[in-house]
């Protein structure tokens, strides 16, 4: 019985919480008169593909196609710059001893905590004097020289798992660090690696803030910076295509969701990935 | 051999941490647009920041606002239905649980923040409602702290809760007395960390308020206002020195958070 109850309240506490990505889906497929007619009403009349129509034309006079393209280009090299340069430099803190492991490795647990205002804008500043502003190098970049130190820090915890006598064994075989890491190491830390991947995907495909500062013209503009063209738009009429890219842009994000659920919520629940 | 592995990481870290924090440090004691070589300006912009920027003094009322509200408000929800959801056993929590992370994975998104701009459009046009639809949209996605809330409820051992039982401690009591003690480290670190984050908030405050913080500044948080600074205006120094300011305010918090810890995170073993 009281299990019933609660089952219940999380039930009511679910669809409240729902409400809002429910209410999107059903806004990007509503006629923009029914929907300025009934705004937040969760069914407000008729059905129509209309605004992911305008979606697919984009905005700004680029195709919806484009902002795709480059959001999965920033996304892909941030999720390969991540799991390579992160795993390097977490085998040599978890499994190589050297002199400066200590100190280096606690300056890495410092620089997580650091808000990345206060390196942003020397940064800006270096890419702009080598021409590389309105590229994607600089938003790729930093993930290839490993400056999300968190994930060097949650695959150091892995690694440092993976029982010794693998390295021994390894050794005796011939297998020098590099081997090791490669065919020892790295095959084991697949948990961890997909993890990292998996964030890094979410967080780099969300990310607005280094987008807008480092793209500027719309033919590289990507999903996060194509939906901002409608932020200064206050007239009703595109409320169809702005809704429309706004659930495609969310697509990627629900998929990866249904598909790695359980290791994102292990990922959250071990190491406290904020999410 | 080790620094063959660390490679990548030591020219970050040097590249693009270290050098640049100290290049920021300086910028900030200085008056630099991007395109003039910057200029010694002492204590200057520190001292307009504080002394004759109102503006700048509304940002911070602005984020101190909203961290105040949204990260008290995360944290109860996220504890609130921990509490809720470790009531129920196998597959039912395994669904809720993920389904209420959902939103923490899709609430940073300009997508859904568009969307929250709609929902409540009427709030959204007035200054005195305005930050509290943005402490709503970041209060909706406690789920991250929620799972990390779970986690620690569950390695509180059942015998506790057994042994208050037959003392006769009621269900209010057991939470008081136990629930809250054993989960003490796992709120000061949820805590410190949604501290951290909601000084840094942007994205949400960008597009809910259309990208300038309005209607009359109730929404021009920090890092907003830090961005028009420094990427708008090119105003390089001025902006740096609101970076270190923040830094500076971020550690003071943190430390005094640490500070307090001592008085009400209890570690079970030491005792």
């Amino acid at each position: 019985m009281k299990r019933a109850g609660v089952f219940v309240l999380c039930l009511a506490a679910l669809a409240l919480v729902l409400y809002p990505i429910v209410w999107l889906i059903s806004a990007s497929s509503t006629p923009v008169e029914d929907l300025v007619a009934n705004l937040r009403s969760l069914f407000p009349g008729r059905v129509t593909a209309e605004g992911y129509a305008g979606a697919l034309e984009g905005a700004g006079g680029e195709p919806f196609w484009t902002f795709l393209g480059n959001s999965t280009i920033v996304a892909s090299g941030a999720v390969i710059g991540n799991v390579v340069s992160c795993s390097l430099a977490a085998y040599a803190f978890a499994r190589l001893r050297f002199r400066l492991s200590g100190p280096l490795f606690a300056f890495a647990l410092v620089t997580i905590m650091l808000p990345a205002h206060v390196t942003l804008i020397p940064q800006y500043v270096v890419f702009q004097q080598l021409g590389m502003i309105d590229t994607f190098v600089p938003l790729i970049l930093p993930k290839l020289l490993a400056t999300d130190a968190f994930f060097v820090f949650l695959m150091v915890q892995f690694m440092r798992g993976i029982p010794h006598e693998l390295d021994e064994a390894a050794k005796i075989d011939g297998c020098g660090p590099i081997r090791n890491y490669r065919y020892v190491v790295l095959p084991l830390s697949r948990p961890a690696m997909v993890t990292t991947a998996i964030f890094t995907f979410i967080w780099t495909w969300n990310d607005f803030f280094s987008q807008l500062i480092y793209l500027s013209s719309t033919e590289n503009y990507t999903i996060p910076m194509g939906l901002r063209l409608f932020i200064d738009q206050t007239s009703s009429s595109s409320y169809g295509p702005m809704f429309a890219m706004s659930v495609l842009s969310l697509v990627p994000i629900g998929l990866f969701f249904l598909a790695f659920q359980r290791f994102l919520v292990a990922g959250v629940a071990t190491t406290g990935l904020k999410g | 051999m080790p620094y063959l592995f660390l490679t990548p990481w030591l020219l970050g870290a040097i590249g693009l941490t270290v050098a640049p924090m100290v290049v920021s440090l300086y910028l900030s004691f200085t008056d630099y647009d991007l395109f003039n070589e910057p200029h010694w300006v002492g204590f200057d912009n520190y001292a307009k920041l504080f002394g004759d920027d109102p503006r700048y003094l509304d940002s911070v009322v602005v984020t101190l606002k909203y961290v105040v509200w949204s990260v008290p408000s995360k944290l109860l929800l996220a504890l609130a239905v921990a509490l809720l959801l470790n009531s129920l056993r196998g597959k039912g929590q395994a669904f809720f649980r993920s389904a209420f992370y959902a939103p923490s994975l899709l609430g940073a998104s300009v997508g859904l923040a568009l969307a929250w701009r709609a929902i409540f459009d009427t709030w959204v046009d007035t200054p005195d409602y305005a930050l509290i639809t943005i402490v709503l949209l970041s209060a909706w996605q406690f789920g991250a702290p929620m799972v990390i809330f779970l986690a620690g409820l569950q390695q509180i051992p059942r015998d506790l809760f057994d042994a208050a039982a037959v003392d006769g401690a009621g269900w209010w009591r057991r939470l008081w007395s136990i629930t809250l003690p054993m989960l003490s480290p796992v709120l000061f670190f949820n805590l410190v960390l949604e501290t951290i984050h909601a000084f840094q908030a942007f994205t949400q405050a960008f597009v809910v308020s259309g990208g300038r913080g309005g209607p009359a500044d109730s929404t021009l948080f920090y890092t907003l206002y830090l961005y028009e600074r420094g990427f708008t205006e090119f105003r390089m120094g001025y902006a740096s020195a609101m970076a270190w300011v923040l830094l500076v305010a971020i550690a003071v918090v943190t430390a005094v958070l640490f500070r307090t810890s001592r008085y009400w995170v209890f570690y079970g073993d030491e005792r």
